[in-house]
């Protein structure tokens, strides 16, 4: 199957903020405190939100139609195409809120450039989840500076999540077709130009952690074109069991 | 081990309409920020509020429940201290 840039741009936006929502959704029942329990629960849905939006718009501009829940539900992992980040496991309830500071703080130039795109469903959307995405970043980075500078034990737990997420944010800012024909249309920002204003979020944050930043290094992972981790399958297993044992089934 | 709870804060919320916060629960939080937050995530989300305050509960200093005759029962035959009790002329009245 071939996408349209314009699709596919609006895949990976909707793609990740379904992904990471469903993760964050594997905390209900597990959080440390009830108060974060809440937190991480109020986030996922944010983004299952999001994704919502997302995916209706791009069923629109596929030639198949596909609805939400068709996208969502019935396509296998080879389609999706999230940042593969987003799909990797969970791990300590420190790593989940550094992995959401980092994408959050990407979605955030994501959103704040598409208020402006000429695809007027997009910038809507993009002007609605700026507002959650700005709360995620926030309560996510007050979490990273407090385990980053807490304890040794969270600092050195920090540190590890740190060097384990930090190669797959490689991928966010990776250059390719998609990104130069959305922004040739001035449907998008292409994600490359968004490094700086990334870093500059970024940064700052994880010195106040007081966290060593790891060195670039050549990994590239592709999720968003389509290449993704072991953890994508298992995950989208589960998501997707109920459409596929009982397909169309509504409740 | 020696278990570091997370110390209690009281919430205070300011609903859209009202003028003056009211006490509605509380959460434990580390720090005063990440108790804003938590009473964030915890009591504003159907739209309850649009102000927040939290306080430590250990600074509330409360009144003694078993001073409750002492403290708050002499006032209740002192019915000249309610507006209500005095008469006004006619010229003022409404007011």
């Amino acid at each position: 199957m071939t996408y349209t840039a314009h699709l596919e741009y609006v895949l990976r936006l909707g793609d990740s903020a379904l992904i990471l929502g469903q993760r964050l959704s594997e905390w209900c029942g597990h959080a440390p405190v009830l108060e974060e329990e809440l937190a991480l629960a109020n986030v996922a849905l944010d983004l299952i939100g999001q994704s919502r939006l997302l995916l209706t718009h791009a069923g629109r501009l596929e030639a198949a139609r596909r609805d939400e829940d068709q996208l969502a539900f019935l396509r296998p992992d080879h389609q999706y195409r999230n940042l593969t980040l987003v799909e990797l496991p969970n791990g300590d309830f420190g790593r989940t809120v550094l992995r959401n500071f980092l994408f959050t703080a990407f979605q955030r130039p994501v959103w704040e450039a598409l208020v402006s795109s000429c695809d007027t469903e997009l910038a809507a959307i993009a002007e609605k989840s700026l507002k959650e995405t700005r709360y995620h970043l926030r309560h996510s980075a007050e979490w990273v500076v407090r385990l980053g500078d807490g304890t040794d034990e969270s600092h050195a737990r920090m540190q590890s999540a740190l060097d384990y997420l930090w190669p797959y944010t490689t991928e966010f800012f990776t250059e390719d077709a998609v990104d130069d024909q959305v922004a040739a249309a001035a449907l998008g920002v292409a994600w490359p130009e968004l490094q700086p204003a990334w870093e500059a979020s970024v940064h700052p944050v994880l010195t106040e952690a007081a966290l060593a930043i790891p060195a670039r290094t050549a990994f590239r992972s592709r999720g968003k074109a389509g290449g993704h981790s072991e953890h994508l399958g298992h995950l989208l297993a589960e998501m997707q069991h109920l459409q596929r044992a009982c397909p169309g089934a509504q409740w | 081990m020696d278990r570091k709870e997370w110390p209690l804060w009281e919430v205070f919320i300011r609903s859209r309409n009202g003028l003056d916060h009211k006490h509605c629960g509380s959460v434990h939080a580390p720090d005063a920020g990440m108790a804003l937050q938590s009473a964030r995530d915890v009591y504003t989300r159907r739209q309850e509020g649009v102000s927040i305050w939290v306080v430590r509960a250990d600074q509330i200093h409360a009144s003694d429940p078993d001073a409750k005759p002492e403290m708050f029962d002499p006032a209740e035959d002192k019915i000249y201290r309610h507006p209500t009790f005095y008469k006004l002329p006619d010229e003022v009245d409404h007011m």
